[in-house]
């Protein structure tokens, strides 16, 4: 029986009775409305709509959309949905983690349902800091970051979360930025399309524990210089004037910012984006200001047959050629006697 | 059927043990295996245990790479593997070194001379050769070179020499198959099947078989070497086959979820002594079960979970280190009650342990092994058949009271293969699982008022759109709640829901012997074999003790209490530092002591009939 299929949701059906509970001015506000926005417009139904979570404030998220949700333990949400896809393939499911529980407790799982490739979306809201357990540095802290835990400022290297859903083998990966709402948008819809592990990196701002970690690129009068947004087919242009570009450095594996008009450079010469050009996805993926733009929207995009299709797949096929299992000729096989 | 010839007269046997044993290459297990399958065609009721090295491939020729296989066969009934062997095959020194202290004083040991080499002599840490000084003197002794006969036998394959030395675990067996008239037909299928592919390696193998058997038909065997024969088994009426614990485990969990009406999802990550479960399930794709091989225990039983909460069946198969993996996960599947089926095959602790050999020490670990207030139910079962019927009854109580069931076996159980009467599966009861679908008054913790379960509203449900997660519920919504004594009555309703399981599960019997009495054996696991032979030795010997064996661990028969109580002495043997017995004594208050063996190794029936015999004595 389903929800009146012909009335049409709106933001107010993903929305649930409880009251949201993240800090006042917290990015999370935005991506949660962006998410609300966004699923009336996919044409799903609320029933087999699925939010799972691990741990941290972003996890909090399931609570807060009228769908099915399922607010897990920390760093494990990706094998939940695992799980819950090879009961029921119809479900669509989005995955809501950060920075710690994606990347730090969780690391090994994101590894492999992205290497899997299994259906569903994965947002990862990535804000350099461990906002529920008050402070501490994170695995995408810079170096020198102070925290409770780091009061002469953190040691280790950051890890770079879409070149590390790259290496792990990722089909769908993206970027966008938690205000703008409009992009943010796109890319939750490209990430539906895909069947397969979409992978959603979007910058979050904490601006209790670490207000400002992307103002860098985001703040919004200098944002023409300091982002660009990729689409598929176009040359790679930014710049208030739109005149900077990206190019091959000649002779090296290296990309180059240029100015249009500048030593003869032309649109002719500037990279066009392939969302199916993984070693490209990676180049774009690790820009980092102030020397390049932050290159935002769909990286790469390689459609590919979804781990449960394979995996359910090979059940009906055995079904196919064996016909269905009888436990008691099964039992039977091989050597057997009677006693009488 | 028999094929050997009526030259010699064969003697009567009741029960036989023998022991192969040979270098971990040596294919012991196999030979074993083929052994017992004949055994089990001649009907003798049997045992067996596989004992192998941890090492995959340890250097050949040292000790700790000794693999051995003991089948334990008779005209009886029997419950053990046996205490001692009665034959000791050994394939090299190493393996006697192992091995020969086990031997029966009087019994018979077939060496393979061929490989007492000066190197393997030293590797086995032997500095004289057993063969030519005394040590061999209590026994009964055939000395062949089974690596010479076995290449002649294969000669004319021309497979060079190391290729058809590897069929001299065929020539023994056929040899043993003589001394102990067994039937080769189905190794000889067996072989041709195996190796299909390669018919000169099956040929070369069937042709060792066959030779090892006519060495012992015309080859004059030394005084005190005869030829024997058991007698067949009185066993019930009734089609029978070998099975192990692991194989009749799979099995039952699929004809469970069959009658609970449920898809089963396992999760797993490979672990000794639980993969061949899930290799065993993975082959059963036809019966609709999913299979995922997770990259660690985490992963497979958080899949389990996620799998349940989505309406199918969740189940996760490990051992002791990941059942320790999987605690937090464990926890989360009871505190939003999902029905979760745990198979823990124990294996040597703590840590990595003894990953190869049998212990029971995962009981506490089971019951209590998780933070917080958290409850869940343990099963254990008693023989490798019993699996079958624990994982059903694992799947019937998941579903019917919404919580993990924690199912325990071990190694002996795992690997070890009983007769096991087949059972009709569409005889048993089924209990289909019940999803909620109304809408009327729905909030997702409502509970059934008598079993104190929680509805199972499944995603993919029109208008029972919820949320569930690891913090806590309010009793009378579901939604989260910190609230003092909401969480109070929270704890205590999930305790008293897993205590309400004792009602609906079969009280506890006495197996053997009074129900009251001076003393009671308390076993639980895989020591119901030795214990239940023990107990009833003495009792053929006149003596009053009687035996209780538990396979619901948590919660306890309602009765067991009482029975308990009707006994002066109660000795709990356990292959652990002493766990039953704790339990035992914090719930009922009664004077219950431990006998523990914690050596990788089941219990031997004489252990436990000794310490009988001391427990009747101090009585008297
Ligand atoms: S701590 Fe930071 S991330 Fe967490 S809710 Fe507050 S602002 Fe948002």
């Amino acid at each position: 029986m389903p929800d009146t299929p012909t009335k049409k949701l709106t933001r107010k059906d993903f929305t649930s009775d409880q009251e949201v509970r993240w800090c006042p001015g917290c990015g999370d506000y935005a991506i949660l409305a962006a998410v609300q926005r966004t699923l009336p417009t996919l044409g799903v139904k609320r029933e087999n709509t699925v939010f799972i979570s691990g741990i941290g404030c972003s996890s909090r998220f399931p609570y807060y959309m009228d769908t099915y949700g399922f607010h897990t333990i920390h760093g494990r949400a990706p094998t939940f949905a695992t799980g819950l896809k090879l009961a029921n393939p119809e479900l669509d499911i989005w995955m809501i983690t950060g920075d710690g529980d994606g990347l730090s407790i969780g690391g090994n799982h994101l590894m492999h349902v992205l290497r899997r490739n299994l259906n569903l979306q994965i947002i990862l809201f990535n804000n350099r800091i461990y906002g529920l357990t008050k402070g501490q540095y994170s695995p995408t802290s810079l170096v020198g970051k102070l925290s409770p835990s780091t009061p002469m400022g953190s040691v280790d290297n950051p890890v770079l979360p879409v070149g590390f859903a790259m290496g792990a083998g990722a089909k769908f990966v993206a970027r966008a930025i938690d205000t703008d709402a409009k992009r943010l948008g796109a890319v939750l819809v490209r990430a539906h399309g895909f069947r397969g592990t979409s992978f959603m990196e979007v910058f979050q701002n904490c601006p209790v524990f670490n207000d400002g970690a992307f103002t860098d690129f985001t703040e919004r009068a200098t944002a023409t210089e300091t982002q660009l947004h990729l689409e598929h087919g176009k040359p790679m242009i930014f710049g208030k004037d739109k005149n900077k570009g990206l190019r091959l450095k000649p002779g090296a594996l290296e990309l180059e910012v240029v100015t249009l008009g500048e030593d003869g450079i032309t649109e002719a010469d500037l990279l066009v984006h392939d969302e199916r050009n993984r070693p490209l996805a990676f180049l774009l993926g690790a820009m980092q200001p102030p020397e390049f733009p932050v290159a935002l929207g769909v990286l790469l995009c390689e459609p590919d047959d979804s781990f449960e299709d394979r995996v359910l797949g090979q059940v009906e096929r055995a079904i196919q050629k064996q016909g269905a299992g009888d436990l008691n000729a099964l039992m039977r096989k091989g050597h057997i006697w009677t006693v009488t | 059927m028999d094929t050997f010839a009526a030259k010699t007269q064969r003697e009567d046997l009741d029960s036989v043990v023998i022991r192969f044993a040979g270098d971990s290459g040596d294919g012991m297990q196999l030979t074993g295996t083929q052994f017992t399958q004949s055994t089990a065609l001649m009907g003798n009721d049997l045992a067996t245990f596989p004992d192998f090295p941890a090492e995959i491939r340890a250097p050949a020729g040292t000790t700790f790479g000794v693999s051995g296989f003991q089948v334990h066969f008779a005209a009886h009934d029997i419950m053990t593997p046996g205490d001692a062997p009665d034959v000791l095959v050994a394939m090299n020194p190493a393996a006697l070194k192992v091995n020969l202290a086990d031997l029966k004083r009087g019994g018979m040991v077939v060496v393979n001379t061929g490989t007492f080499t000066k190197g393997n002599l030293k590797k086995a840490g032997y500095d004289n050769d057993p063969l030519e000084d005394d040590t061999l003197g209590p026994y009964r002794v055939l000395k062949l070179d089974i690596s010479k006969h076995t290449l002649a036998a294969v000669e004319k394959f021309e497979l060079g020499t190391k290729a058809a030395l590897r069929s001299k675990n065929m020539w023994t067996l056929g040899l043993m198959m003589w001394l102990f008239g067994r039937d080769r037909q189905a190794t000889v299928d067996w072989l041709r099947q195996k190796f299909a592919k390669k018919p000169e390696i099956a040929e070369a193998n069937v042709a060792a078989l066959n030779a090892g058997h006519a060495f012992g038909e015309t080859a004059e065997m030394p005084s005190g070497i005869g030829c024997y024969q058991v007698p067949k088994a009185k066993l019930d009426k009734g089609t029978y086959r070998n099975v192990t614990g692991n194989e009749a485990l799979a099995w039952g969990l699929v004809a469970g979820c069959k009658l609970a009406e449920l898809k089963p999802v396992l999760g797993s990550y490979p672990i000794t002594p639980a993969s061949s479960l899930l290799h065993a399930l993975s082959k059963l794709k036809n019966f609709g079960v999913v299979t995922f091989q997770a990259e660690d225990e985490i992963a497979a039983v958080c899949a389990a979970v996620g799998a349940s909460w989505g309406g199918a069946l969740g189940i996760t198969s490990t051992s002791g280190p990941g059942v320790a993996l999987k605690g937090e996960a464990i926890g989360l599947a009871v505190m939003v009650e999902l029905p979760l089926v745990i198979c823990d095959i124990q294996r040597g602790g703590p840590s990595t342990g003894l990953p190869t050999k049998t212990e029971q020490s995962d009981l506490l670990q089971a019951v209590w092994g998780r933070n917080g207030d958290c409850p869940l139910a343990v099963l254990a079962a008693a023989t490798p058949g019993d699996c079958f019927y624990m994982a059903i009854e694992a799947v019937r109580l998941a579903t019917k009271f919404m919580t993990p069931v924690m199912l325990l076996s071990d190694g002996y159980l795992a690997n070890g293969a009983e007769p096991w009467k087949i059972p009709d599966v569409n005889a048993l009861e089924p209990f289909p699982a019940t999803q909620h679908t109304a809408r009327e008054g729905f909030h997702p913790y409502l509970r059934d008022e008598e079993t104190l379960a929680r509805i199972w509203p499944v995603p993919g449900t029109p208008g029972l759109e919820h949320r569930v997660g690891g913090l806590e519920k309010d009793y009378n919504s579901g939604n989260i709640s910190y609230d003092p004594d909401n969480h109070h009555r929270m704890v205590k309703v999930r305790a008293a829901k897993i205590d309400k399981i004792a009602e609906h599960i079969p009280p506890q019997d006495v197996c053997a012997g009074p129900e009251q009495g001076d003393l009671v054996i308390v076993s639980w696991g895989s020591t119901f074999g030795s214990v239940h032979q023990a107990v009833r030795n003495a009792l053929a010997a006149g003596e009053t003790v009687s035996h209780i064996h538990l396979r619901y661990m948590w919660p306890m028969p309602r009765n067991l209490g009482d029975l308990l109580r009707g006994f002066k002495q109660i000795l709990v043997p356990e292959m652990n530092n002493g766990m039953l017995v704790r339990i035992l004594r914090s719930e009922y208050l009664v004077p219950a002591e431990g006998l523990n063996k914690i050596a990788g190794q089941p219990f031997k029936v004489s252990e436990i009939e000794t310490a009988i015999a001391d427990k009747l004595a101090a009585s008297k």
